[in-house]
């Protein structure tokens, strides 16, 4: 992930890379941090709610059954093992002796049980597909839980950390309105931070877990959490060491080249990859002049998607030629229709579709209706009107809030283009099979299939790769997935996104997988000398960008 | 018996008169009071109910995915699936017995919510108010004295130049000086959460806080202040009751405060009312520059999260206060010119 960040950055961090290996670290217990948390999270639990707040901040509280290292392997974590049956239909989780809530009750297999059967099949918004499945779940003793699928559903093993599973504590939540349960704001887990206080519009703290069944973890004392609505305010803190740590691109694009060059801080772009973020335009198949597909060939072939990733995201990011992103190397095929950037071919395909330019030389007027999370967004969709008007189409960029935005691309449908981001995760049943099933256009739910494309032969796809017992042949139906949107455009895939994380160069060892950025900090510890430096006062940033999932 | 009588009978008709007209006055204000906290929740009620989206479609935008039945489940829960007549006749019901509703957002009462951060709030205007009109006092004051001269230019353009720049750049350019260059203030929020302070340290750490937000905000108001004191200094030392008074061998300082001040102070006063009403909105910037935990910025998040009771009980709430402010507004006017009488 090292080739995303500037050469400067690049550079700066091997200097401290070396300068780390000589002084040879090994953690040193204690200090406060301070990370900045924005925007401020609904609630506590990814469980409930898996916006990109809750994950980063709860995933300190609560564990999830593994891990996942730097090569999307599973590690364990409240599951010490597991295993599938042969035929796949049955998981068997193995749980770690000896874990204990927060508040001193021991954590059981009967916790799984309720968790899966209330929240992850009934209430978690993406585990209904991956849970709906389930037939029964068997607890034989406190430790074992034992889940049986009507159809295999090996996808489930791309999400079981916290933010994909979080087990709840059932003896807090069991014969309650799981929704409005007090302890959705004041969490209790079995994680390595204990939580203290939520002073609404301002801080969330947590305390170190002294019984934290990772011994000898973590090596923090405490975390601040605080919340900067303002972006400057961030960038204002991070640089004082007011903050020491801010996830999700916290900062304009153009502020981070800026603070990367600074000896205090660094830029971390690894602990993402999980997410598998792809930034797309979605194309409204219900327009008369979007069904033509060579209309939307035009599209693909006017935007250069080199241009927009170094222009609009300043390097953060790849072009995208596919929905799954090229980082899961296992599903990801390039062996899809390619557009590469050439709007002679996009001309002549509007010529042929009946589409000539008029006398003022516009051959279309249509909309364009970015999500608002921010001015990297708002430039995106000035760069494709500036894109589509070499080709004669005159694009009218509209902004809006959330609400009205969600609203009228996936409910009332009323827009041309949409450029808006989603994250594939790590199987692309999970988060890329959204964008196209055709069981949920125009229900008005936010993030799903808004070009309103409706493919049986993709519907299909995703069915079998839904329920297959064999990952090879998942593997090969997610790469026909592949070949048959991109055949068919209802969007247009422009960019891998590469967020990143500033941090305070004293901060170690914050990285320990793909999914770093909803995984706890147990790991992380702060370079003695540098720790006074970061001392005191306080305020902190993030990126609207980054509100979703 | 016709001597008490007399004697009782001749201030009977002056006492009763003065107290019923307080008394009057006084539901009189209740009365229209309650009406504009009737108005602002009918106006309001309706005027939000336009906007697109609703908070269940936000709830489900942030959680990343839902199910149809999932979010008709939510909506029946928050009663947004009720006709908007009903919806509305359960808010006044509620309103009535002083509950603002809650906020399904947040999962609290929305009252808990803004008691939470009215202290914040109240801070924040209560110091920028006194710095604008503290500091506008003195500049005004000087300027008129020092009309046409270099210091009267330096302060009228200072004060232009202040009333004219946007707050939150202002605010922006503070932080960079005055927290990141000199490292002498906090760039932002209300106290140092890591620093545990208690007692006299905390007052201490949160003064330090208060500083940038507090000129910030009152920096536009302060120039507002100048410019009225000035004009109003120079025509009041014009006229005949201070040419009477230093004539008379009154000392500059008497003639300054007792004479002139006393009735230059009537417009600022006015302009005192308007800056205390803008408390909700002024703030929204100022709080979300320095992460200020107050009302404006709850204000301003609710609305993008199409969270209606919370956003209409800030609203009712800053009514409220906007009402409390003309009233004492009007009592000042009657202490500082005993000349202007309340109807």
């Amino acid at each position: 992930m090292f080739k995303h960040t500037t050469l400067r950055a690049w550079l700066a961090g091997a200097a401290l890379a070396l300068c780390a290996a000589a002084h040879a670290a090994a953690p040193t217990s204690g200090g406060t941090l301070t990370a900045i948390l924005q925007p401020e999270p609904v609630i506590l639990t990814s469980a409930l709610n898996t916006a990109a707040p809750t994950g980063f901040f709860s995933a300190n509280v609560f564990d999830g059954l593994v891990e996942y290292d730097n090569d999307f392997k599973l590690r364990p974590a409240l599951a010490e093992r597991w295993e599938f049956s042969k035929d796949s239909k049955t998981l068997t989780f193995h749980l770690r002796r000896g874990v204990k809530w927060h508040d001193g009750k021991p954590f059981t297999s009967a916790d799984v049980k309720w968790t899966l059967e209330n929240v992850w099949k009934k209430i978690h918004p993406r585990n209904q597909i991956l849970y709906g499945k389930v037939t029964s779940t068997d607890t034989p003793d406190d430790y074992t839980v034992v889940i049986h699928f009507s159809e295999p559903s090996l996808a489930v093993l791309s999400s079981l950390n916290s933010n994909g599973a979080q087990v709840l504590p059932k003896h807090l939540y069991e014969g309650t309105d799981i929704l409005n349960n007090p302890y959705n704001n004041k969490p209790v887990g079995t994680g390595p931070f204990v939580f203290k206080e939520w002073s609404r519009g301002n801080y969330i703290t947590l305390e170190r877990n002294p019984d934290y069944w990772d011994r000898g973890k973590p090596y923090l004392d405490k975390i601040v959490f605080k919340i900067v609505p303002d972006a400057g305010a961030r960038a204002a803190a991070l640089e004082k060491g007011e903050a020491q740590y801010a996830p999700f691109s916290p900062v304009p694009l153009k502020d981070a080249e800026r603070l990367a060059k600074l000896p205090q801080l660094k830029l971390e772009t690894r602990g993402y990859d999980w997410i598998s973020p792809w930034l797309f335009v979605d194309i409204n198949l219900d327009k008369p002049y979007f069904k033509d597909l060579r209309v939307r060939q035009a599209l693909a072939y006017a935007i250069d998607r080199n241009a927009f990733n170094k222009v609009v995201w300043y390097g953060f990011g790849k072009p995208a030629d596919s929905p799954v992103v090229s980082t899961l190397k296992q599903f990801y095929t390039a062996d899809v229709p390619q557009y590469g950037f050439d709007p002679k071919k996009a001309e002549a395909l509007l010529d042929e579709a009946g589409f000539k330019r008029g006398a003022d030389g516009t051959r279309l007027r249509i909309n364009l209706d970015y999500l608002p999370y921010g001015d990297d967004f708002r430039r995106s969709g000035e760069f494709i009107r500036n894109s589509l008007k070499r080709i004669g189409i005159d694009v009218n960029v509209r902004a809006q809030d959330t609400p009205t935005y969600t609203k009228r691309v996936y409910g009332d449908r009323d827009f041309d283009l949409s450029v808006v981001w989603f994250a594939g995760f790590a199987d692309p049943l999970v988060g890329v099979t959204r964008a196209y099933w055709s069981d949920s256009v125009g229900k008005n739910i936010p993030w799903s299939n808004g070009s309103g494309y409706k493919s049986a032969e993709t519907d299909k796809l995703i069915e079998q790769a839904q329920s297959s017992p064999s990952q090879a042949e998942r593997v090969a139906l997610f790469k026909k997935l592949q070949q048959r949107v991109q055949t068919d455009l209802p969007s247009l895939p422009l960019l891998e996104m590469h967020f990143f994380t500033v941090q305070s160069s004293s901060l170690k060892d914050t990285v320990a997988g793909v999914d770093q950025i909803y995984s706890s900090l147990k790991n992380a510890w702060f370079d003695n000398g540098a720790r006074s430096a970061a001392a005191p006062a306080g305020v902190n940033a993030a990126n609207p960008a980054i509100v979703q999932r | 018996m016709s001597a008490p009588f007399i004697a009782a009978a001749a201030p009977a008709p002056a006492a009763p008169s003065r107290a019923g007209a307080f008394a009057r006055a006084t539901l009189r204000r209740l009365l229209q009071l309650a009406a504009v906290v009737l108005g602002v929740a009918v106006i309001n009620f309706f005027l939000l109910r336009l906007a697109p989206g609703d908070a269940v479609q936000v709830l489900a935008g942030e959680a990343g995915a839902a199910t149809p039945e999932y979010m008709a489940a939510l909506r029946a829960q928050f009663g947004l699936d009720q006709p908007l007549a009903v919806q509305f006749g359960k808010y006044l019901l509620h309103l009535a017995q002083f509950d603002l509703g809650y906020s399904f957002r947040h999962g609290m009462p929305v009252a808990q919510l803004i008691g939470e951060r009215v202290p914040a709030t109240l801070l924040l205007m209560g110091a920028a108010i006194v710095f604008a009109a503290v500091a506008g006092v003195i500049l005004g004051t000087l300027a008129a004295y020092r009309a046409g001269r270099l210091a009267d230019a330096l302060i009228s353009a200072l004060a232009l130049l202040f009333f004219a720049t946007p707050l939150f750049w202002i605010g922006l350019m503070l932080v960079v000086v005055f927290s990141v260059w000199l490292d002498w203030l906090p760039v932002g929020g209300m106290f140092t959460v890591e620093a545990g302070y208690t007692g006299l340290a905390h007052v201490l750490d949160v003064a330090r806080h208060l500083v940038l937000p507090a000129v910030t905000l009152g920096l536009f108001y302060m120039a507002v202040y100048t410019r009225l004191m000035r004009a109003a200094m120079i025509e009041v030392r014009r006229q005949d009751f201070v040419r009477t008074a230093v004539a008379k061998g009154a000392r500059a300082p008497r003639v300054l405060f007792a004479h002139v001040l006393r009735n230059a102070l009537l417009p600022l006063v006015t302009m005192l009312g308007v800056q205390a009403s803008s408390v909700v909105g002024g703030a929204v910037l100022v709080e979300t520059v320095f992460s200020w935990p107050g009302l404006g910025r709850l204000a301003f998040e609710a609305l993008f999260q199409r969270d209606f009771n919370l956003l209409l009980g800030i609203l009712l709430c800053s009514s409220v206060v906007v009402v409390a402010v003309n009233w004492i507004v009007d009592a000042v006017y009657v202490r500082l010119d005993p000349r202007i009488r309340l109807r």
